[in-house]
């Protein structure tokens, strides 16, 4: 029988990072996840783990420093969020750069300014080019699950890429929630053991990380990330498969609910995607045809299956908690409806932003996105492409 | 310490093919300083022009494994390797010994690099910090930093009509290190290859954080002749602008004395960079540039036990 | 000069596996000027090895003899010949 714990989604992950045991943690406190460092560092303090944990001055320094582990050929991790996740934004290109599989965990949560501690999405999204692997967790339990996931896919000889694992701040970083947990043997099988491929520990064979690239190579070790990274949809869906024969819990790039004659659909990304599930079934009660489409993995994007899964609706409300200033929608709107232009049929698009720097976002606001987004369609036209959830005026 | 022709016989760690500049001082201190390690080094590279001419892809000077990941961090880094290291060795995966060491340039390491040295100096972990101190960001064309002492020309402090180059004295990063109660602090120069070797060992075998600071001239950037590189060096060292010295658990040790202190005028006017400061509008720049050295002088020399008595 | 490869032959993670392999890039080039060793005055003190920057100084440490230079990589800046205690042991001449 599964052991379950309550759990809130920082002790979730210590937990995880506890039963993975990883060489080195390196990293830097700041809220929402100080929780998460601060469970580890007990586990480190009672012997629970025997990993080397680095408490580094700074979030530059915590990366700096994993880099530079990994690149030693052990297994690394960290956690950060927001501004911590942006003093990192040099070393996180250099990571995915240097194929370094490190896992981090990520509790999403607005970007300065003003300062704001809560959660939205503007942190790791101004990561999403950075070459990392990014997946999001609706709960507690999803961000268990995934870090134990992030290793063994991280680590996958075909992938070999950092990943960071999210969870929105303070939704699910600080509420409590059952939790099912493996047993450590369970954990320790699952990810199997780790062998650096060009270890720099290995004096017989010195190698050099991070020379520099004129115009003559840049390109092509660019293109050679391009397609490291575009080639590991697959390996997540196969760990997600694996996961679900240990666990009973299965994961895919994305989850569909209530999809399969569903008309109208919400994107979502985390712990919204739980609140969209309340408004689907209450507009489904009302006979209204709507489903939800929660991304799970956001980079690499999945393309296809997200051709597949949105090209039969009529009408679709992509739910963004960030904003990418001055551009045409928010990041997940513009990759949706970009991936949507060569599908067989194009539904109709509209962006909604929503849940900055915490404001709650509630069933009702779902409800409203997918009526609006119902009257667009039958208009025939789309006025306004985008639109704001809980926004006073 | 081994005489030269011992040092002669370890491995070839930087090899030839480099590429920077013909008389550049900084690879003549890392020659030397990984001569004088009797174990395998794993070294962290901080950017700049060490970094950029050792590694110009796809070929490398180094032949053992080196790590540069970008300016600011080369502490962090080399501490993640080390406690890498150190997690595969409590798990008996790797047994050799080996010694751990980061370079960085003065920008590297007094500007952006500061944070991250003083961060790895305070958790302790056991690794060597070199900075080859040029006194300015040359990889980036000769641009000052808190290294550049007062009145250099450099072209962030270019000599004009109201300003005389840099108009700070540079900061004094060892006394820094030494207020991080680190285990061993040097200042070391290329010119003196005894003096930087000892020293490059004794921080080697140091069981902690090692800090040398090795001036280290660009020809480029001082504007002096390549061949005179050695001497501008260790004129620094004898106008006591760059005394040789180290701290050993706390105890200032003088580790060479001129035999007569020549006056700062000397080192300056072998260098392009000070040559206003031979105008009678910049003139007394010198004068303050010489109380300086006096007053830093003396502290230094009480602090070893060398006052005269 | 090597072949630039495409980018399906490239390590990954944009690294360098041939250890020292800028041996390959003759740097000898650059010089203007070029020392020339007189061994019958020469100590074998090692200076020149010690504090050539660019390695080009070819010794025999068993033996304890300066050899020669290395003329592939000597970019003739000179302070092998500022260093040598040994007057006339090496003399700096134009390069044609
Ligand atoms: C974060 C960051 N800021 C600026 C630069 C540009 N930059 C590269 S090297 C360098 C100066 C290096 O100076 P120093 O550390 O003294 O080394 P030197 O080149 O003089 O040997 C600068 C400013 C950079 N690479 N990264
Ligand atoms: S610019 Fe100066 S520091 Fe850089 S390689 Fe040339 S001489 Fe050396
Ligand atoms: S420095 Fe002069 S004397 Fe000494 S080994 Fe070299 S050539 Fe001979
Ligand atoms: S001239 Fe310069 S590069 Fe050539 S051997 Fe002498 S010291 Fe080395
Ligand atoms: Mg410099």
């Amino acid at each position: 029988m599964a052991k379950v714990v309550g759990f809130n989604g920082n002790a979730a992950v210590a937990y995880a990072m506890k039963q993975i045991n990883p060489d080195v943690v390196a990293a830097y406190p700041i809220t929402p996840q100080t929780d998460c460092v601060e469970r580890f560092a007990e586990y480190v303090s009672e012997g629970l783990v025997d990993s080397e944990f680095i408490t580094v001055e700074s979030e530059h320094s915590a990366m700096s420093a994993c880099i530079g582990a990994a690149a030693a050929g052990g297994r690394v991790m960290t956690a950060t969020a927001a501004n911590g996740l942006a003093l990192m934004w040099e070393m996180l290109y250099i990571a995915a750069s240097m194929r370094l599989p490190i896992v981090m965990m990520v509790t999403n949560r607005a970007l300065s300014g003003n300062i704001n501690i809560h959660c939205d999405h503007a942190d790791t999204m101004g990561a999403r080019d950075a070459g990392w692997i990014h997946l999001f967790s609706e709960n507690a339990q999803e961000a268990y699950d995934n870090t134990i996931q992030a290793i063994k896919i991280a680590e996958d000889l075909g992938v070999r890429l950092p990943i960071m694992v999210t969870q929105d701040g303070f939704i699910i970083s600080h509420a409590v929630e059952r939790v099912e947990i493996l047993e450590d043997e369970e954990v320790k099988n699952f990810i199997g053991a780790y062998k650096g491929r060009y270890p720099l520990l290995d004096l017989n064979n010195p190698v050099t990380y991070g020379p520099i690239d004129l115009f003559d190579y840049y390109f092509e070790h660019k293109r050679s990330q391009i397609e490291a990274i575009d080639n590991c949809l697959p390996v997540i869906e196969r760990v997600g498969k694996e996961f679900g024969e240990l666990s009973g819990r299965n994961y895919e790039l994305l989850e569909g609910y209530r999809l399969e004659d569903a008309e109208y659909a919400v994107v979502a990304l985390g712990s919204t995607c739980g609140t969209a599930r309340e408004a689907i079934d209450s507009l489904r009660e009302k006979g209204k045809k709507v489903g939800l489409l929660k991304m799970r993995c956001f980079r690499p994007f999945p393309r296809e299956s997200v051709i597949e899964a949105l090209s039969p609706l009529k009408g679709i409300a992509v739910l963004d908690r960030s904003v990418s200033f001055g551009g045409f929608g928010g990041p997940l709107f513009t990759e949706v409806r970009s991936a949507l232009y060569d599908a067989p049929s194009r539904p109709s698009i509209i962006n909604f932003f929503y849940g900055l720097g915490g404001r709650d976002i509630y069933p009702e606001d779902i409800e409203k996105a997918l009526e609006k987004t119902e009257e667009v369609v039958k208009a025939g036209k789309i006025e306004q492409h985008i639109d704001y959830l809980g926004l006073r005026e | 310490m081994p005489p030269l022709k011992e040092l002669a016989k370890r491995p070839e760690r930087l090899t030839s093919g480099h590429r920077l500049c013909a008389g550049c001082g900084a690879p003549i201190a890392i020659r030397l300083i990984l001569a004088a390690a009797d174990k395998p080094v794993v070294a962290a590279n901080a950017t700049g022009c060490l970094e950029v001419s050792t590694t110009i892809f796809p070929y490398t000077a180094w032949n053992i494994p080196w790590i540069h990941s970008a300016f600011e961090n080369a502490a962090a880094t080399i501490t993640g390797v080390e406690t890498m290291y150190r997690a595969k060795k409590k798990r008996g995966e790797i047994d050799e010994d080996i010694y751990f060491v980061a370079f960085g340039g003065d920008g590297g390491t007094y500007d952006i690099g500061l944070q991250s040295l003083s961060g790895a100096w305070e958790r302790g972990h056991r690794f060597v910090y070199v900075c080859y101190n040029n006194e300015a960001y040359m990889n980036t064309g000769i641009q000052r930093s808190s290294a550049t002492p007062l009145g250099a020309w450099t072209t962030t402090s270019p000599v004009g009509k109201v300003l005389p180059g840099k108009t700070q004295w540079r900061k004094n990063l060892t006394e820094i290190a030494v207020a991080h109660d680190i285990p061993y602090v040097a200042q070391s120069v290329p010119s003196n290859w005894r003096d930087l070797t000892l020293k490059a060992e004794k921080a080697f075998h140091t069981e902690g954080p090692a800090f040398l600071n090795v001036l280290a001239s660009c020809n480029r950037g001082w504007r002096h002749l390549p061949a005179d590189t050695l001497k501008v060096n260790q004129l620094a060292v004898d106008c006591c602008i760059w005394p040789l010295y180290e701290v050993e658990n706390g105890e200032y040790r003088l580790t060479y004395k001129p035999r007569e202190k020549k006056p700062v005028e000397e080192w300056l006017k072998v260098q392009g960079r000070f040559q206003h400061l031979f105008s009678p509008a910049y003139r007394y720049l010198i004068d303050e540039f010489q109380a300086y050295v006096d007053r830093e002088w003396e502290r230094l020399l009480e602090k070893c036990g060398e006052t005269k008595k | 000069m090597s072949e630039l490869k495409g980018w399906k032959e490239l390590v990954p993670g944009g690294l360098i596996v041939e250890a020292g392999n800028a041996k390959e890039y003759k740097t000898g080039d650059w010089r203007t000027e070029k020392p020339e060793l007189n061994p019958e005055k020469c100590i074998h003190c090692f200076f020149c090895w010690a504090y050539c920057p660019d390695n080009a100084v070819i010794v025999d440490a068993e033996a304890g003899k300066m050899l020669a230079f290395n003329y592939d990589y000597c970019k003739g800046c000179g302070i092998c010949a500022a260093a040598c205690p040994a007057k006339g042991a090496i003399t700096m001449v134009p390069e044609r």
